[in-house]
């Protein structure tokens, strides 16, 4: 019998989540996803249910565009993510949004982004809001390594700081952005650094142990609850392409297979074994399970109905203003008029 | 004659560029090792060097600013942005600076920079990967926009810019990489600012650019089955804008539509309208027609994302309404 322990749940979420992955991949490959672009988070499983698991129901979150993970450590229904990113009208954002757009408010997720950075001064706008309004909730931004060299993020932990608010910056540092790597990107990669020297809490953890990235980000999350920003980087691996179809010709073999082997999900099921917390077979059904839930997932997306053509006009503003008029019927009322 | 991709002439461009100027240096993300994001600079580290193509972090606004000062200094920089949308990130060093340094500190320095990038739908990228944003730049004055639609133009419009004084925005066209045709690249081009007819006609003028030149001959093509016969320009620089070219076809033909991908209002199609109904107003048979993106943001779903944009079928749809009364 499997023993209840944090530890357990921990894998569950990142079994979930690397099934997930693969089975978006596959789709994606077969040609069944809207966007053409599929960014994996097969590596960064800890950051997601680690980090995830140190936050409150009501905390809010920006993720990058590789943020899969997180949306569904933070409870995001799969099927819906799948629809998503398929482009239909029953996932998250009715299938205008894909991979690279998933939200839901109601789970305080305000959205991924395609944009390498634009997320991260969300957070210190809904840490602003939580103070003001006094709600309790802290604002978390995910991006990856990539944005640390972004402006944006250093006028964002300016902004925190000063403000004292209660955000909280999480990095997931896959060593990679695109084709390069973090040390042809620049040269201090002790990125814990550069958030203290704003004044923020700030720790690096590995990302291969998801107790140590729970802890970490435990302490830093429930800092910056009481007023004392942080910054977290979770130092992993990104086990594939930079896109689903990159093959990474630009990184050795030998490289690649070290940093499959730093798998935190591997890890963690080690663990639960060796302290007697579960067993091989338990864990087996729980991989199981995982991949009938999000093959289900696949056949859900792939049976829902696409979104209505005149449904591209619905939202670009507020409900109850008028839609713009499309390009064609402006054209047959003009025409028809001279 | 060779046939040639427009990713593989703009690589030529560069490549020749670079060999015949040794200022002439590139600067981006992934432009180095990796080739460019689609491909465009792909083997030219071999032949250059990174001292000549030079990989950045992702700090877009650092490597236009970059661009600039370099320019300033006795360099012949061409930024790249990965995609058109990055504009958002960059338009203060484009629009504020480069664009008003020559200006600002009376007529002492200029920016002779290019900045390449690309935009546009056609791979389901979503809001933030497949915008059109050259009205964004056609309304900066001190900008000059190139927008090629084919091989060679991509190659001679590269060759031009990077002899010229201001700072070029130069945008291409995601769906065009591939395009293949066969093209002469050691005949004389075209002038620098000068549009092509890129099909005559008698009936009516599409005045357009980039991708929208395909649609357009696609579509008199098929309009010629139905008994019309319409011109098509192909405008090739929105900066300088070849308005004599426009004005003497519609003049003849008396009738002009403004076909562009970017969104409708404002757009650069409405910069055209408006042109062309001042400048042609006693030649009219119809109003002057826009044909162009919605004013929506793009969705990531293919079947609205192709819904957005003008497609053949609206274009033939508008013509031949103006042409069968
Ligand atoms: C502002 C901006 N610049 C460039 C890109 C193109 N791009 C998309 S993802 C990416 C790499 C991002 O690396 P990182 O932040 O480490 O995230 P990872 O992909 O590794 O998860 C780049 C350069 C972009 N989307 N936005
Ligand atoms: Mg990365």
């Amino acid at each position: 019998m499997p023993i209840n322990t944090p530890l357990l749940d921990f894998y569950r979420t990142m079994r979930r989540i690397r099934s997930f992955e693969e089975h978006v991949a596959d789709l994606y490959v077969r040609g069944g996803t809207a966007g053409s672009m599929l960014h994996l988070s097969i590596g960064e499983e800890a950051a997601a249910a680690g980090v995830s698991a140190a936050m409150k129901p009501e905390d809010r979150f920006t993720t990058h565009h590789r943020g899969h993970g997180i949306f569904l450590a933070r409870g995001a229904a799969p099927d819906r993510m799948m629809a998503e990113i398929a482009g239909k009208e029953v996932g998250y954002c009715r299938g205008k949004g894909g991979s690279m757009h998933i939200a839901d408010m109601a789970l305080g997720h305000l959205g991924a982004n395609a944009i390498v950075g634009g997320g991260i001064p969300h957070v210190v706008g809904a840490g602003l809001s939580a103070k003001r309004l006094g709600t309790g909730a802290v604002a978390v931004a995910f991006f990856g390594d990539g944005a640390m060299q972004q402006g944006l993020l250093y006028e964002s932990m300016n902004m925190a700081a000063l403000w004292e608010l209660p955000v909280v910056f999480v990095c997931v540092n896959n060593q990679y952005g695109m084709a390069t790597r973090i040390d042809h990107a620049t040269k201090v990669t002790a990125f814990d650094q550069r958030a203290r020297a704003f004044g923020l809490a700030a720790a690096m953890v590995d990302g291969e142990d998801v107790e140590a990235v729970h802890a970490a980000a435990s302490e830093i999350v429930d800092g910056a609850r009481a007023g004392q920003p942080g910054y977290l980087a979770v130092t992993c691996y990104r086990f594939f392409g930079h896109g689903r179809m990159d093959k990474s010709p630009y990184r050795s073999p030998e490289e690649e297979a070290a940093g499959r082997k730093r798998d935190p999900i591997a890890f963690a099921r080690a663990r639960l074994i060796e302290r007697g917390l579960s067993e091989a077979a338990a864990l087996d059904a729980i991989d199981t399970a995982a991949r009938a839930e999000m093959a289900a997932t696949v056949d859900f997306a792939t049976a829902a109905t696409a979104p209505a053509l005149a449904s591209m006009f619905r939202d670009v503003f507020a409900v109850g203003e008028p839609e713009p008029e499309s390009v064609r019927t402006r054209i047959a009322r003009v025409l028809a008029r001279s | 004659m060779v046939e040639i991709t427009y990713r593989d002439a703009l690589r030529d461009a560069l490549r020749d560029a670079m060999a015949a100027d040794d200022r002439v240096v590139v600067i981006g993300e992934e432009v180095g090792a990796y080739g460019g994001a689609y491909g465009v600079t792909k083997g030219l580290i071999e032949e250059f060097g990174p001292e000549r193509l030079i990989d950045t972090p992702i700090s877009e606004p650092g490597i236009v600013g970059t661009a600039v000062g370099a320019a300033m200094t006795g360099l012949r920089p061409v930024a790249e942005l990965m995609y058109v949308d990055f504009l958002g990130l960059v338009m203060d060093q484009l629009a504020n600076q480069a664009a008003k340094i020559r200006y600002m500190f009376g007529g002492q320095i200029g920016v002779p920079m290019v900045l390449r990038t690309q935009g546009g739908t056609g791979r389901s990228a979503g809001a933030q990967h497949s915008q059109s944003l050259e009205a964004w730049v056609m309304h900066t004055p001190g900008l000059r926009l190139a927008m090629p639609a084919t091989a060679e133009d991509a190659y001679h419009l590269l060759r031009q810019a990077l002899t010229l004084s201001d700072p070029v925005v130069f945008i291409e066209h995601k769906a065009l990489y591939a395009r293949k045709e066969t093209a002469d690249l050691t005949r004389a081009p075209a002038p620098w600012g000068k549009a092509i007819v890129r099909r005559p006609g008698r009936d009516a003028t599409i005045v357009t650019y980039s991708r929208m030149v395909h649609v357009a001959l696609e579509a008199a093509n098929r309009l010629a089955a139905l008994g019309h016969d319409v011109e098509v320009i192909d405008l090739r620089t929105l900066a300088p804008l070849d308005i004599e070219t426009v004005i003497a076809s519609v003049n003849r033909t008396g009738r002009a539509v403004a076909l562009s991908e970017g969104p409708l209002t404002a757009g650069v199609a409405a910069e055209l309208a408006a042109r062309i109904s001042e400048e042609c107003f006693d030649y009219l048979e119809d109003p002057v027609i826009r044909i162009a993106g919605e004013d929506i943001p793009i969705p990531v779903s293919p079947e609205l994302e192709a819904g957005s944009v003008p497609s053949v079928e609206l274009v033939v749809e508008t013509l031949t309404r103006m042409l069968s009364r």
